[in-house]
């Protein structure tokens, strides 16, 4: 554990994405195994079960420092992170321990039996073991995700070069439902396997926001228009029969679209196809909160499945019968993709196109992007014609074009401590809309002011608090934001009757009194039936 | 009721019986001030009043301004009312004041610490009735590591910095940290280079208190004498054209704020050492116990939960709107007034 803590201390100091690198790579190299098929673990977001409620968890940290409960909930809701806080406000001791990270990770896999005197005991004695960064890490274990800046990415690069296998290789060696409980290091990293070749992705070539006026990109017959859809981008590989489903995060989904299994008996072998993943209820393209019910769940019921299938619209073909065709014009690549769906017509399959248009002038495809909120897209997707398929976000041949947020003035009412970077700053806020002569909330926003503005935000609510629950305040009502969001559906879970899409502050409006921010009428008048 | 003898009005801490104010944050004819941070040592009082060491740096920082220099301990009698001086182990010429009149006695802290830091002269507890006290840093989440141990990860940063061929940029406020800094420093390793402002401080503190050498950085500066030596500036020079010149470069803050890892990040330097001039959460409660009072005062930082807390230890303790940086800190970061 102590080689583990001296890593997360390094992580942290340091903001450099190399340096991390360089830590996460030194760790891997030095560590023994079980220790480095743990750290692995928790770093891919597999923890063990939560041996203790949180609740338990800060009764007894305040017993440990001797302090009373309700100081420790206040210091918890200033610093802003429970394993933190914990690992603060217990007191240095002089004794120590020699166990390993994977001694603890197995500790707190026993103690999910052991009864609630047991588990107190063990916790309480642990603490006084660790050290400060030990403790921290411990906590994490315990606690959550394991969010200490250092994504899956970051960490399979540092596996790579400690190990010398390709970065994509070991991502795929990683995905599955493996535990350290089942596998080893040896076995899960470094034995050799074939069917990591057969699984393995394109990188996704990714396009910026078009920063000029389209007219300015020459000649519009140049260009290739589609829809931009709302779903995740992902990427369906058919090869040897088999089906892998990545998403862009290069997470490997498969299992979480059983719908996508069929195409295993369609698809020509070795065909891997670019494409967003919809929500497709009642034979059509579904909100995002639709696909929401379908990203997080591990079981993947039948009555799921019933009511919000899913579809694939497919974007562009990279791997045609085996041959990597990235390198040739997207209009071939095109080709290649009515072929497939000219072999899976009539077959009733989960997998739609997305229809390529063409415009005689720049203003013709303006208004078709005017038309996008109507067929549920988030605007136009400009490719030029003759673009090979890139690797990563490169400027020139491929252009987002999306719509204008929908944007409302909304009052500031409620504010809350931020975390991480933020910590003891007021920068979550609560944002609400007039009914009557009323205030009702609609949205939470945390982002889009600057750190000067939040700054002087924050004062405001520091100095304008008028009550508070908890870690939240309520402040007057005095300043106006203009928020902007990309889609709103009607809703029942929320007072307002209406659920806004990525919520986020676009200006401060200075300039505007509350009376003249809008109200929820206004809002609704956005939903489009 | 009795007029207590220290009130809060909107223009300062006030004794009604003497005329005068403590730390006041309108002009006033009287101040009594604590030390030379900004939110202590306002602007455009008639006379100012302070301990000897705090007079050249009041006159450094507000100009042509009258002040009169006591010394620690010494007795000054306004109307009856008894004034004195103590040290505060805050920054250099930092003190407490003491008022005592017919056996009532306060004592205001201003800001102040407990551990020594090689540089201002220790804090001495002061035996009053009524103490108030800043509690910037008042929460059980911070504690401060020996000094020293800070100094040997500092010094250690340093040489692994300039191993790298990195020169290293410490952030310190100009007043108080910067010198604790260069006071500290292992200067084996390497120069001490200074930006203006730190150096200016620097020449009004020197004939009263000893610091190692240091450069001022000039525009004659030569760049390529500086790399792999360490630089000490106030907080604002980061991210400047001023800072840029002198890459490859790593930077750091000294501050207590750093023992938030959120902090840390948001800050933006690459490394944070928690280093602070205040108490920590155990120097606060040794404090408050050692004077010996029955009621506390807090003024700033987490007020209403340090404030609570000592109620439940059984002291008649609340809480004061003053304009001494507090809580809103954070509002202006680079202000390192609390830090």
């Amino acid at each position: 554990m102590k080689a583990f803590g001296e890593l997360i201390r390094i992580l942290d100091a340091t903001n450099k994405t190399n340096e991390k690198v360089k830590a996460l790579a030194t760790y891997f190299k030095e560590a023994p195994a079980p220790d480095k098929l743990w750290t692995i673990a928790l770093l891919s977001h597999r923890r063990p079960k939560r041996p203790v409620t949180t609740t338990l968890l800060r009764e007894w940290a305040s017993e440990a420092a001797h302090i009373p409960l309700w100081l420790f909930e206040e210091s918890y809701h200033i610093v802003g992170d429970l394993a933190e806080t914990i690992a603060l406000v217990i007191p240095e001791e002089s004794v120590t321990h020699d166990k390993s990270l994977a001694d603890f990770a197995t500790d707190l896999l026993a103690l999910y039996n052991k009864d609630e005197q047991q588990k107190k005991e063990y916790l309480l004695t642990t603490w006084q073991q660790l050290d400060y960064y030990e403790r921290f890490a411990f906590n994490k274990i315990i606690t959550g995700g394991f969010r200490i800046g250092i994504s899956q990415k970051l960490m399979t690069r540092a596996l790579a070069k400690a190990t010398e296998i390709d970065e994509d290789i070991l991502a795929y060696k990683l995905m599955g439902d493996w535990t350290p409980q089942t596998t080893t290091f040896n076995k899960l990293i470094l034995e050799e396997n074939e069917e990591d070749y057969l699984s393995k992705p394109y990188p996704f070539y990714l396009a910026y926001a078009l920063d000029q006026e389209p007219a300015e990109l020459g000649d519009v017959s140049e260009w290739s228009f589609e829809h931009k859809w709302d779903g995740i981008r992902a990427q369906l590989i058919v090869r040897n029969k088999e089906l892998f489903v990545w998403s862009r995060g290069e997470e490997l989904v498969t299992d979480k679209y059983p719908e996508f299994e069929v195409f295993t008996e369609h698809f020509p072998d070795g065909t891997v196809i670019d494409g967003e993943l919809l929500p497709y209820p009642n034979n059509s393209i579904g909100t995002f909160n639709d696909l929401q019910t379908r990203i997080g769940r591990k079981n993947i019921t039948k009555k799921l499945l019933e009511k919000t299938p899913v579809i694939i619209k497919a974007y562009d073909v990279l791997e045609w019968k085996g041959e990597d065709v990235r390198e040739q014009p997207f209009k071939t690549r095109r080709g290649y993709l009515n072929q497939l769906i000219q072999l899976c017509k009539d077959k009733n399959l989960p997998l739609y196109i997305s229809e390529v248009m063409h415009f005689n002038t720049w203003e013709a495809a303006a208004k078709e992007r005017e038309r996008s909120r109507d067929v549920k897209s988030e605007g136009l997707m400009l490719k030029r014609n003759d673009s090979p398929y890139l690797i990563g976000r490169k400027k020139g041949d491929w252009w987002k074009w999306k719509v204008d947020p929908l944007t409302i003035d909304a009052v500031l009412t409620y504010a809350m401590r931020g975390h991480g970077r933020r910590t003891n700053l007021f920068t979550d806020y609560t944002f609400a809309l007039w009914d009557n002569n009323e205030l009702v909330t609609f949205a939470k926003a945390y982002s889009g002011l600057t750190d000067a503005e939040f700054r002087q935000v924050d004062n405001f609510v520091k100095r304008n608090t008028t009550d508070k629950f908890g870690p939240v305040r309520q402040v007057t009502p005095e300043l106006v934001f203009e928020i902007a969001f990309e889609g709103i559906a009607p809703s029942k879970r929320h007072k307002s009757g209406v659920a806004v899409r990525f919520p986020r502050i676009l200006r401060w409006r200075q300039d505007k009194k509350i009376e003249e921010a809008n109200s929820l009428d206004d809002l609704k008048a956005l939903i489009i039936e | 009721m009795k007029t207590p003898l220290l009130q809060f009005t909107e223009k300062g801490i006030y004794c009604q019986q003497a005329n005068v104010y403590l730390d006041p944050w309108k002009k006033v004819d009287n101040a009594l001030i604590t030390h030379g941070h900004a939110d202590h040592s306002r602007w455009g009082h008639k006379k100012y009043i302070t301990q000897h060491d705090n007079v050249p740096i009041i006159k450094h920082r507000l100009g042509a301004i009258e002040a009169t220099g006591v010394n620690y301990n010494e007795k000054i009698i306004i109307n009856n009312v008894t004034f004195s001086f103590h040290p505060a182990g805050h920054i250099p010429g930092s003190s407490q004041i003491r008022v005592a009149h017919k056996g009532d006695v306060w004592v205001f802290t201003g800001d102040y610490k407990l551990h020594p830091d090689g540089l201002s002269v220790p804090y001495e507890p002061v035996k009053c009735n009524s103490f108030i006290t800043e509690c910037t840093f008042g929460l059980p989440a911070f504690k401060w590591r020996p000094q020293q141990e800070v100094f040997n990860d500092i010094n250690e940063w340093w040489k692994t910095n300039k191993a790298e061929g990195k020169t290293s940029v410490l952030f310190g406020y100009s007043l108080g940290k910067a010198q604790r800094l260069i006071k500290n420093l292992d200067t084996s390793i390497g120069t001490i280079y200074t930006h203006a402002a730190v150096e200016n401080l620097n020449e009004v503190i020197r004939p009263h208190f000893s610091l190692p050498d240091t450069v001022r950085i000039t525009a004659d500066t030569d760049k390529k004498a500086i790399a792999g030596n360490i630089i000490i500036a106030p907080p604002s020079a980061h991210g400047t054209p001023w800072l840029r010149r002198f890459a490859p470069f790593v930077t750091a803050t000294a501050s207590g704020w750093m023992a938030f890892r959120g902090a840390r990040r948001r800050r933006a330097v690459d490394r944070g050492f928690v280093l602070s001039d205040h108490c920590d959460w155990n120097e606060l409660l040794t404090a408050i116990k050692e004077t010996g009072c029955e009621k506390v005062i807090t003024t700033h930082g987490y007020t209403d939960v340090f404030s609570k807390y000592l109620q439940t230890l059984g002291y008649d303790a609340r809480t004061e709107q003053t304009q001494y940086e507090g809580e809103n800190a954070e509002t202006n970061e680079e202000n390192e007034v609390t830090s």
